[in-house]
């Protein structure tokens, strides 16, 4: 970590036992979602969090991002549904999931005195099922805000449709807008030619956010069987193989939209989290990580707070998309 | 309310387990015992644990999942069996006593309790979770070992020579025990068989599900399926059933053979 920079920047003035007084507040403010810091489990891996209650410290959670959660239950793609590559996963889970029914009946409950603010990530195959299911979740108790996922490459209808075209997006949300007051934040597909077209549509159309990135479609086949290896033939590829394709678009929409961003993608350390922040995001998610180390917001959040301390620096805002400055 | 279905604390938890001992049983197989008081202590026979690359090889993202085969209440020793397929169990197997694995568990729904008459039918690798459910047996019981060629009946005898055990091998090309498949020597048994429990390839558990459901006999198979998070969170391990897909890590993965959709 480069914690010469920040202090350079910040003058030498500042005396360096005056810097370590300080004590950094890590709360952040996303899109009227106050967090208790600014690491947050992204949708999918995590579940619906109370799986991983034995595992990971909730006080190291700013919120939880639920499983995508539909109208209807959806079955998911067929098996195998996983594959590990080169510091990556490949995966086609395609969106399984209970149904909006039992995630309000089963999943809710466990969750809502869990601690951490609660985003629940709504997934359809129309405009009319988005709809549906953010008019159901609006007013429930315990729900802090909405991430509309108009990104999943591995479903075929809904999914990354609405995500890959400016009209369609803007038709989603604001179809969206209209049936909820809860934070809104729009996750995006990174298979697209130009994000940014994409993120500018959603902010238009009245998202409060934006989260970036959905997963990169891939595929790999098994040489053996001399056929695709996942059952699905294509998957998204998540994990630290894809931080710096993830770091760079979230830094091209921070520099495009006024609503703030929640970066993600490959996320594995403090110091993935910091080049975020300061490419302009002003929380992360970490979704994959989990996987090798359910510990890892508690690290984060560790290395955080220490380069905050080292730099002098009190919240996070004064890092905020500070290297394009 | 976290606490699901326990008895004591949570039902899995995160675990540091020095290595105390490893040997090479064959070519490309180890035997590894390690320090897991805690989870020796709740494991049952079918259940699985999550073994966590080691840190200076993150690249590796998932932990890799691996049938008990043994566990040691009293002096909590857990004994897994490995098979280097790729490049995380080399890992692994590169590592010996000295070092210490991270270990996630006890995860799944493991095998009922066994039943007098009960026949238990393993092939290859398929012996590390029944050679714990036979040694955790209060009553006895017959194992049918089967591989290829004797080589690959990989397993030291030394676990499995236990009172109340009858061992049964079978190789396909006869180097060792009865020549055949552990399916052709099921198919001879079955009719004086209480309960079938079975772990094995696909292919041998279709064949183990439709011999079962031909002799009218109950039949239970523990399967095998990629998996990322152990806990039932992520969805990846997906199993076919006849009720839609379920997860090997969290419902499995020991199932109804009946359940499973095998064939195909």
């Amino acid at each position: 970590m480069d914690k010469g920079s920040n202090q350079s920047r910040n003058g030498s003035a500042k005396k360096t036992d005056e810097i370590r007084r300080i004590e950094p507040d890590l709360k952040v403010n996303l899109c009227g979602i106050i967090l208790d810091n600014p690491v947050i489990a992204a949708s999918g891996p995590f579940g619906y969090g109370h799986e991983y209650r034995a595992l990971t410290n909730f006080e190291a959670l700013g919120g939880i991002i639920v499983k995508g959660v539909s109208l209807e239950p959806w079955t998911g793609n067929p098996p195998p549904r996983l594959a590990e590559t080169a510091s990556g996963l490949l995966n086609a889970i395609g969106l399984h999931n209970p149904g909006l029914d039992q995630f309000l009946e089963k999943d809710l409950p466990l969750l809502r005195d869990a601690g951490p603010r609660l985003i629940v990530n709504v997934v359809g195959c129309s405009i009319n099922e988005y709809s549906r299911v953010a008019s159901h979740l609006d007013g429930v108790e315990g729900i802090d805000g909405l991430e509309i996922n108009i990104s999943c490459p591995n479903v075929k209808a809904g999914g990354m449709a609405f995500g890959t075209d400016p009209e369609a997006t803007y038709q989603a949300v604001s179809a969206v807008r209209r049936r909820t007051k809860l934070p809104l934040l729009i996750k995006l597909s990174p298979n697209v030619t130009d994000i940014c077209v994409i993120a500018r549509a959603a902010e238009e159309a009245g998202a409060d956010g934006i989260s970036l990135i959905n997963t990169l479609a891939g595929m790999l086949i098994d040489v053996g069987q001399k056929k695709p290896l996942l059952g699905n033939t294509f998957g998204g590829l998540s994990g630290p193989a894809i931080m710096p394709v993830a770091l760079k678009m979230v830094w091209q929409v921070a520099g495009t939209v006024k609503v703030p961003v929640l970066g993600m993608g490959g996320i594995n350390s403090a110091e993935d989290a910091l080049q975020f922040i300061m490419a302009g995001a002003r929380a992360v998610a970490v979704g994959t990580g989990f996987f090798y180390d359910p510990e890892l917001p508690v690290k984060i959040n560790a290395g955080l707070t220490e380069y905050m301390k080292t730099n002098g620096i009190s919240n996070l805002g004064r890092i905020e998309g500070i290297a394009r400055s | 309310m976290w606490l699901l279905k326990t008895k004591k604390g949570p039902e899995y938890q995160t675990e540091d387990c020095p290595v105390i001992d490893k040997q090479v049983v064959a070519s490309g197989y180890c035997r590894v015992a390690l320090h897991a008081p805690v989870i020796a202590r709740k494991v049952d026979p079918g259940q699985f644990v999550q073994i966590f690359m080691p840190p200076e090889h993150r690249d590796h993202m998932l932990p890799r999942p691996f049938s008990i085969f043994g566990a040691n209440r009293k002096n909590g020793e857990l004994v897994i069996l490995l098979e280097i397929k790729g490049r995380g169990t080399d890992l692994l197997a590169g590592t010996g006593p000295g070092s210490s694995w991270k270990l996630l568990g006890p995860l799944g729904t493991g095998f009922p309790a066994l039943s007098p008459a009960s026949l238990l039918v393993a092939g290859g690798m398929g012996i590390a979770p029944l050679a714990f459910l036979a040694a955790s047996a209060a009553v006895p019981c017959t194992l049918i070992y089967g591989a290829r060629t004797a080589g690959q009946l990989i397993c030291p005898q030394s676990d499995l020579n236990r009172p109340g055990l009858s061992l049964l091998e079978t190789t396909e090309d006869g180097s060792r025990g009865e020549k055949g498949t552990a399916v052709d020597l099921l198919s001879r048994l079955i009719a004086d068989a209480g309960t079938v429990f079975a772990c094995g390839p696909r292919p041998m558990l279709a064949a183990v599900n439709n011999l079962c459901r031909r002799a009218g006999i109950e039949a239970w198979v523990s399967v095998e399926e990629r998996m990322a998070c152990g806990v039932g969170a992520c969805l990846g391990c997906a199993v076919a059933t006849g009720s839609g897909y379920k997860r090997a890590c969290r419902d499995g993965p020991v199932f109804r053979a009946e359940e499973v959709i095998l064939d195909g």
